[in-house]
């Protein structure tokens, strides 16, 4: 019973606050859409912390992300041992490296002054929720050899059976309970995401690389007068 | 030609105080609350000094503005995928010391102190943490060349200067300041609509006012680095950056902007230019020496039936034409040219003149008859600011730009020393006419647009016609500028 509402209840909660709000927080506050940055109050310890934490969360995400939406393709890519072993263990550094860049971000926020009177309580949740993640990523890939292999036959056929609507709970009840953990967070997080400054990673802004340098606003009809 | 209009500025700087009222007034409008206490969208430093934010013009430091790459212009910061690459750190960025921390202080205390044998002192706190904190820098720490050593001494603009020159300037007994008050300049190629990722930032058609959307706005905080000047600035409880808005909501319902309404020297003129905007990316690529002139030359006669015929093409209202033709920056800029852009080096086409200030200038008595140093030209190749450094400040480090205003600045000193003293040699007036290349009129009429005007004649707003204005939402493919500065909600964090 616990297990389906785990798992095949709360992720589709989950989802659907996150659409539903975040929608509705873009609708009708936009203002509150921003990455909250706080570089401008203390800039050393956050390069340490932001840009390893970034580049290799997208990563990991990107490998989550591929082996869900692929699975047969990622596993004739794991398929030779050369490849497997590769991406075991460029996983597990990234990872690592997570886990490191969260607790300098953590410490950071804890340690200065200034970064603390800017963060909200839902801050610290997210940061908590974040550490979490990440450190119960790199306990399984640590504990639970070739994850990039078992991931397609057990979480890959349980996201999809979400997807389509008949959730199988099968593939996660019998899994370890840190699995379980992983799995819970993970739509922790995309419940929290509308609720928090996490809403800035839809506000990738890739668009600039297209556009012209100067914008100009006309705001009257630019008639022949 | 794709002709368009511009609200722009001048500053006489003759006639800077220092008395920061325009920064005040600015500040008690626009800035007053939670994460802007630091922002002085208007403010006046003194020069030689570092500025505020210290350095500001040193963009080894800081990379703002422009640099031309090959054939191309492209921002200081680097080009568009590597600033996107440095989303997540922006190197460049100044962080809040470079400004200063905001601070009170515990007042309370003063009243709360139980009774005892020591005055209860108030300790300064900071605005950010609200904890104790020791005040080491303030938004004009530097006035009147307190702790020149330091600040002066480390101006951007001295320090390339050679040995002699700076002792020169330094001597005390010629020891020499003015003030320079800075506001956003809305330039043509504005280096923080070009560094915004979101598309935030951008130029009014109508009247070249840029402002940042604050609904738009993402805090990637790239703008605060891309303009050279310094003038956007992130507001560390908001997570959005904000700039001068060149108080456009006042200007819409006719009243001048609050820093030029409140400037007791009366330094401030405003009004409108016309330039051909598919001129902006060649004149940006000019030489640094070039660029002063250019800059001048791309500002259209308002007069020329020719002018007057595309304007009305590109649609720009008849009123706002008339006020082109009253604008009182047109004279200082383009007829009479004897204001000059701030740093045109940095490529962004400021549209903030400043008329550089006329110094004193060495004098000497013989036989009751005040003469200027033998020939006013020695004088002014010995001026008591290097003519180099005020040529690195408005010219883009061209002396002879420099050199030609102040030869009109003394020629209308000259001319009015004699109308009102009547003690100098009048074959000397009529030699400094002649090589500022000016006539009695024009003099006559730069003394009285200088001295002698009203707050209608020194600052021309255009009609800005909201009445024909687009609403948001009413077409939004077309008018997606949202709500420019206005949000109709408290700027604070509800997430
Ligand atoms: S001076 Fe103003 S318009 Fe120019 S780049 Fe800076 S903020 Fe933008
Ligand atoms: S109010 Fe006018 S005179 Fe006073 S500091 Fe500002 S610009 Fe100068």
């Amino acid at each position: 019973m616990i297990d389906m509402i785990l798992f095949g209840v709360f992720p589709y909660v989950a989802v659907a606050l996150a659409v539903a709000v975040g929608i509705y927080r873009y609708c009708f506050d936009r203002y509150s859409y921003s990455s909250q940055s706080s570089q401008f109050l203390e800039s050393r310890a956050l390069f340490w912390g932001s840009v390893p934490w970034h580049y290799a969360i997208l990563l990991v995400l990107l490998a989550h992300l591929l082996a869900f939406l692929f699975p047969a393709a990622w596993g004739t890519l794991l398929g030779a041992p050369g490849r497997l072993y590769l991406l075991e263990v460029s996983g597990m550094v990234l990872g690592v490296v997570t886990c490191i860049a969260m607790l300098v971000l953590i410490f950071r926020r804890a340690a200065n002054d200034r970064v603390s009177a800017v963060t909200t309580r839902v801050d610290w949740l997210l940061l908590v929720a974040l550490l979490v993640q990440v450190a119960t990523g790199v306990f399984i890939a640590i504990s639970m050899r070739w994850g990039g292999f078992w991931y397609v036959h057990t979480v890959s056929p349980w996201l999809w059976s979400l997807v389509s609507f008949s959730p199988n709970v099968d593939y996660l009840a019998s899994m370890p309970f840190v699995v379980k953990l992983h799995a819970v967070n993970a739509f922790f997080l995309v419940a929290l995401f509308p609720f928090s400054r996490l809403v800035h990673v839809v506000s990738i802004p890739l668009a600039y690389i297209a556009r012209p340098y100067q914008l100009v606003v006309w705001y009257r009809q630019r008639k022949q007068v | 030609m794709n002709i368009r209009a511009q609200v722009s500025s001048v500053f006489h700087l003759d006639k800077c105080i220092g008395c920061h009222t325009c920064s005040i007034a600015c500040k008690n409008i626009w800035t007053d609350r939670k994460g802007a206490e630091y922002m002085w969208w208007n403010n006046v430093e003194t020069k030689p000094g570092t500025g505020y934010p210290t350095k500001w013009e040193d963009q080894k430091q800081y990379k703002g503005g422009w640099e031309k790459a090959g054939s191309d212009l492209q921002l200081k910061m680097g080009n568009k995928s590597a600033l996107l690459g440095r989303i997540f750190h922006n190197p460049d960025l100044p962080t809040m010391d470079d400004y200063y921390e905001p601070f009170t202080f515990k007042y309370q205390d003063l009243t709360n102190a139980p009774a005892g044998d020591d005055q209860p002192t108030a300790r300064p706190v900071s605005m950010v943490s609200g904890k104790p904190m020791k005040i080491e820098a303030g938004p004009n720490w530097d006035d009147d060349l307190s702790g020149s050593n330091i600040y002066a001494a480390n101006d951007p603009g001295v320090v390339q200067l050679s040995e002699e020159e700076q002792q020169q300037m330094f001597a005390i007994e010629k020891m020499v300041m003015f003030y320079l008050p800075r506001i956003c300049n809305h330039c043509l190629n504005a280096g923080c609509v070009a560094g915004c990722p979101s598309g935030a930032i951008y130029k009014r058609g109508e009247d070249g006012i840029v402002l940042i959307s604050q609904d738009k706005c993402r805090g990637w905080r790239m703008c605060v680095s891309a303009c050279p000047y310094k003038k956007t600035y992130y507001g560390w409880s908001t997570g959005k950056s904000e700039k001068c808005i060149l108080c456009y909501p006042r200007q819409e319902a006719g009243e001048a902007p609050g820093c030029f309404h409140s400037c007791v020297g009366r330094i401030r003129y405003l009004g409108v230019l016309l330039y051909d905007a598919d001129r902006i990316e060649a004149v940006a690529k000019l030489e640094d020496k070039e660029l002063a002139a250019a800059q001048r030359e791309m500002i259209l006669d308002p007069f020329d039936p020719e002018v007057i015929a595309a304007a009305k093409k590109a649609g720009i209202a008849t009123a706002v034409m008339d006020a082109a033709r009253k604008s009182p920056t047109y004279k200082f800029v383009k007829e009479w040219g004897i204001a000059l852009p701030l740093h045109p080096e940095f490529r962004t086409l400021p549209m903030l003149f400043y008329v550089p200030p006329l110094l004193p200038i060495l004098s000497k008595e013989q036989q009751g008859v005040q003469k200027l140093a033998d020939d006013f030209f020695t004088s002014l190749e010995q001026a008591r600011l290097p003519l180099k450094y005020l040529a690195g400040l408005f010219a883009g480090g061209n002396e002879e730009e420099i050199k030609a205003v102040y030869r009109k600045l003394i020629a209308v000193r000259i001319q009015r020393r004699n109308v009102t003293v009547g003690d100098l040699d009048n074959a000397e007036v009529d030699k400094a006419r002649e090589i500022a290349g000016l006539s009695t009129e024009t003099i006559e009429a730069i003394f009285r647009m200088t001295s002698l005007t009203s707050i209608k004649q020194r600052i021309v707003i255009p009609p800005m016609l909201r009445e024909q204005a687009i609403e948001a939402g009413m077409d939004p493919e077309a008018y997606k500028q949202e709500m420019g500065f206005g949000s109709r909600k408290a700027p604070k964090r509800r997430w």
